[in-house]
């Protein structure tokens, strides 16, 4: 039973990272060919670093993740603890509203936001509203409701009494938001931003619609890419891109090992 | 009464966002699709619906075969995932998770270079004199890429409702005398179904409004309802796009709302 | 007289229509130790959060010092709570934990370090300053729980329950040392709980509360020897409470009997309640006494006997040192100051008798009965 698991297992690892690991192999070929390897090079590597187009689309995703899951992040949180306090009817409301992006295709949720800045554009006399800050209404959009939902549940948790205990202690209450409430709800919130973070810097589908020629990001740019004959300079993209995103989760990873390693001492300090 | 005011103006910039690029997006869908290009209301983009009548079908087939496909293979995984010890069950969501950060277009477009005529696979079959097949451009291709571009939003949440399960729960249906077959459908299934809706929801809705995968695997015999709403735009059939987007909306929210009773029901018939 | 520290005028709150605190009067003098003892959902708890300026009242009037505070905020309030659980800031250490209350206040730093550092003696408590709350035992987070609630040197100390989550011995060891530590500061503490041996054992006044309502104020001796109704006698202690009813001063008439009491001041043939301790219950043979009845059980309590005794289908508990058996026949020997008669109120006939130790025993072997979902809500909302 448990070789037919673990054959299992490593049945379903392979379909999914065979088409990287393929991807990966070809990046280093020779040939303009994405399908017969001819020998090795980092011939694409060195044609991708010349690519002005996709420099500054990476340049761009960095800068519109970077705001979008900022503001998103203080303006979620704040939402979060207003919302923690409403009523059961307006929580309610609210909470099936700010599901809505989650819950609509993304496609969906592209196009109508593109309507409404092309309704917007249209009062106000332009027809070339699509840009820069439409993208980043989108992305804050989108994010949104990540944030509030990583938060809501810390705010939940959060024993009330410890409010309580810092007024009892002579801390008014925007003091204790700060001093008390907000390192408590601070993992809540760093989830919401981090995964803000990566949703923005992935998105194609709501970007495609409501950004305009003059602003791209990298995920347009391969879309740019792969609708014209593909070289292997898209795999070499995709191997930058895979090795980042690996470098980034073992780090995460070591960190929160070390963090565990510091609790589990302490837990048993207290014995 | 003085603390609620206090934070109900904390959340209100947020409320106000929310109305603004939330809900009147959506009364925008429904304004443009009763409209014309003028601005005039009209019930044409209704009427024409019926001409896509066919797509429609065809997205929802896709999806489905495509949402079933991830189940049957998710479902064994999850449940061997959450039975294995602590470092595995981590090493393996992490591995689980780690295509998903890569980005949709990728991951298709390598499939791509795999399965074309003068793919990968057909180049090494070639070798050794087989073939060429043909396998891009076919309802299979753009199943495939569904199923390989959504499975791990099937495994997840599979996964994450198989650990919630009590072990004490597992030794008590094995002390009442359950095997593992038993153990498996009489308690295990009906205590993941949780994570089957959201499963299912979370693999269904990407792959049935998809555009991408089906442009890219699926050629042009096989348009998706994403692909027709995608070219609707792009040719200033806006108000078109529009009502086809309403559709979908409508659709896919009548989905999710029958699957969360279906969810439901199942609990309280568990509790009773 | 000492001065009123506190003082609650009829206090009236209610939580969605459900009212939890009906006409609460109370004055508390500086430098007592009160405890305000009941059941779940009485109201306790509310009556400390009110003094501590987390509930305002519907209507009523609280004064501290002689000056109204209803509109008072918390955090202006000279007064501190220990809470249930404790509620310190898992994000700061020991340290920290205890001089938050002098830092917002902007007290200097060096005087901070030396009023922590001396409540920090105080508790014992010497060397944990740099730990984290985690790695705490709920003894020790106890402490800090106290030092973080003097260090401020507030005028009254609010206790919620706060040896609930400790265990029997360590609780007995900590209802010493907060007695200890009253008598040291020499504030006021107002103690919430229900366990009516701590409020007995710790108090100088006991506010015995039901229902929303202050059933008796007194001391403990007072509550537990001449309690004012059937609520109370059963509350604290055991007793047998049974129908009664006064033929005259100094003599009752109960159980098809009249026996010689030392209360007085009832009307002429007036029914009343009698309580009867179970351990001032002498046991004799049947015909040296007119109360006789049949043992039906008996359970070895090591320093007694508790025995459930029937007598006319009422069943009585006593607690005797006499070696007694299941299905004896036994007497029961009553001097006149056993006895404590009270006038009839709303809870007469709905304690003291002995069939069953709880209320919810009678329940749960009843499919049909459902728990009053108002009124846990309520108790929710107390805790």
């Amino acid at each position: 039973m448990r070789g037919i698991s673990k054959a299992y297992m490593v049945l379903v690892m392979v379909f999914l990272y065979a088409p990287i690991a393929v991807l990966i192999f070809f990046s280093f070929n020779a040939g303009n060919s994405t399908s017969v390897f001819t020998g090795f090079s980092l011939q694409w590597y060195k044609e991708l670093f010349q690519d002005e187009e996709t420099l500054s689309a990476l340049y761009n995703t960095l800068v519109v993740a970077l705001l979008s899951s900022g503001i998103s992040t203080v303006l979620g949180t704040a939402a979060a603890v207003g919302i923690n306090k409403l009523n059961k009817w307006m929580k309610n409301v609210v909470m099936n509203i700010t599901n809505l992006p989650m819950m609509n295709p993304d496609i969906v949720t592209g196009i109508s936001m593109m309507l409404l800045f092309v309704f917007a554009g249209s009062i106000l006399g332009s027809d070339d509203v699509l840009g820069f800050g439409t993208l980043l209404i989108a992305h804050i959009t989108f994010n949104l409701p990540y944030v509030i939902l990583s938060v809501l549940p810390k705010l939940r948790q959060l024993d009330s009494h410890l409010v309580e205990a810092a007024e009892d202690l002579g801390c008014p209450a925007n003091k204790t938001f700060f001093k008390v409430v907000l390192p408590n709800i601070m993992s809540g919130v760093i989830t919401g931003f981090m995964m803000a973070f990566t949703l923005s810097i992935d998105d194609f589908v709501i970007s495609y619609f409501v950004s305009g020629p003059s602003f791209q990001t990298l995920p347009l740019r391969i879309y740019s890419m792969t609708k014209r004959v593909v070289r292997p300079s898209i795999n070499a993209l995709s191997t930058l891109i895979f090795v980042s995103i690996l470098v980034l989760l073992i780090v995460i990873n070591v960190l929160q090992a070390k963090d565990e390693k510091k609790a589990e001492r302490r837990r048993r300090a207290a014995k | 009464m003085v603390k609620n005011k206090k934070s109900f103006f904390v959340g209100s910039p947020y409320y106000i966002w929310m109305i603004i690029f939330i809900v009147v997006p959506m009364l925008m869908v429904a304004y443009y699709s009763f409209t014309d290009i003028d601005g005039n209301f009209t019930l044409e983009n209704i009427k024409n619906l019926s001409e896509y009548a066919d797509t429609f079908v065809l997205s929802i087939f896709l999806g489905a075969v495509a949402t079933l496909i991830c189940l049957i293979i998710a479902y064994p995984l999850a449940f061997m995932i959450s039975r294995s010890k602590a470092s595995t069950q981590k090493m393996m969501i992490m591995l689980v998770m780690l295509p998903m950060w890569m980005n949709l277009l990728l991951r298709t477009y390598s499939w791509m270079t795999i399965i074309e005529d003068t793919g990968i696979i057909n180049s090494l079959l070639s070798k050794i004199g087989i073939g060429p097949f043909h396998m891009i451009n076919t309802a299979g291709a753009v199943v495939l890429g569904m199923v390989y571009n959504f499975l791990p939003y099937m495994i997840l949440p599979l996964y994450s409702a198989m650990t919630k399960i009590d072990k004490n729960v597992l030794e008590a249906a094995e002390d009442l005398g359950a095997n593992m077959f038993q153990r498996v459908f009489k308690v295990i299934f009906p205590l993941s179904v949780p994570g089957v809706v959201s499963g299912i929801t979370m693999v269904f809705v990407p792959s049935v409004s998809t555009f991408y995968i089906s442009q890219k695997l699926g050629g042009t015999g096989y348009t998706l309802i994403g692909d027709v709403i995608d070219t609707q735009f792009l040719n200033s059939g806006r108000n078109m796009g529009a009502t086809l987007s309403l559709v979908l909306m409508v659709l896919i929210l009548l989905c999710m709302l029958l699957m969360n009773q279906f969810a439901s029901n199942e609990e309280e018939a568990m509790l009773v | 007289m000492k001065n009123k520290i506190i003082d609650l005028h009829n206090i009236t709150v209610a939580f969605d229509g459900e009212k939890v605190l009906d006409g609460i009067d109370l004055s508390i003098e500086d430098g007592q130790f009160v405890t305000l003892l009941g059941p779940s959902g009485c109201g306790k708890t509310t009556t400390l959060r009110i003094i501590g300026g987390f509930i305002s009242p519907d209507s009523g009037d609280v004064f501290f010092d002689g000056k109204r505070i209803n509109d008072l905020p918390a955090y202006k309030r000279q007064v501190s709570t220990i809470f249930q659980r404790y509620a310190l800031f898992p994000h700061l250490n020991v340290y920290d934990n205890i001089a938050f209350g002098l830092r917002v206040q902007k007290v200097p730093k060096n005087e901070i370090a030396e009023r922590v550092a001396e409540v920090i003696k105080m508790v014992n408590l010497s060397g944990f300053e740099k730990r984290k709350i985690d790695s705490l035992s709920g003894g020790q987070q106890q402490r800090v729980a106290i030092a973080r609630a003097i260090v401020t040197r507030p005028k009254v100390l609010l206790l919620d329950e706060p040896l609930a989550a400790l265990d029997l011995k360590l609780r007995k060891d900590m209802q010493v040392e907060l007695k200890n530590i009253q008598r040291q500061l020499g504030i006021t503490f107002i103690f919430v709980t229900h366990d009516q041996e701590e409020a007995l054992s710790m108090s100088d006044v006991v506010v015995v509360m039901d229902g929303g309502k202050i059933q008796q104020i007194g001391t403990p001796e007072d509550i537990y020897n001449e309690p004012v109704n059937a609520f109370v006698a059963d509350f604290i202690g055991e007793s047998n409470i049974v129908d009664g009813i006064m033929i005259e001063d100094n003599l009752v008439k109960f159980a098809g009997q009249k026996i010689r009491c030392v209360d007085k001041g009832f009307g002429k043939n007036e029914p009343v309640d009698v309580v009867i301790r179970p351990e001032d219950i002498d046991v004799v043979s049947p015909n040296e006494s007119p109360l006789s009845g049949l043992v039906t059980a008996v359970t070895f309590k090591g320093v007694h006997f508790e025995a459930i005794v029937d007598v006319d289908n009422f069943k009585w508990m006593i607690q005797t040192t006499d070696m007694i058996k299941e299905g004896q026949e036994i007497g029961l020997l009553l001097n006149p100051d056993d006895m404590h008669v009270m006038r009839k109120s709303e809870y007469s006939g709905m304690f003291g008798d002995y069939s069953s130790f709880s209320d919810e025993m009678d329940y749960i072997s009843d499919p049909d009965y459902v728990e009053d979902e108002e009124s846990e809500e309520v108790a929710e909302a107390e805790e």
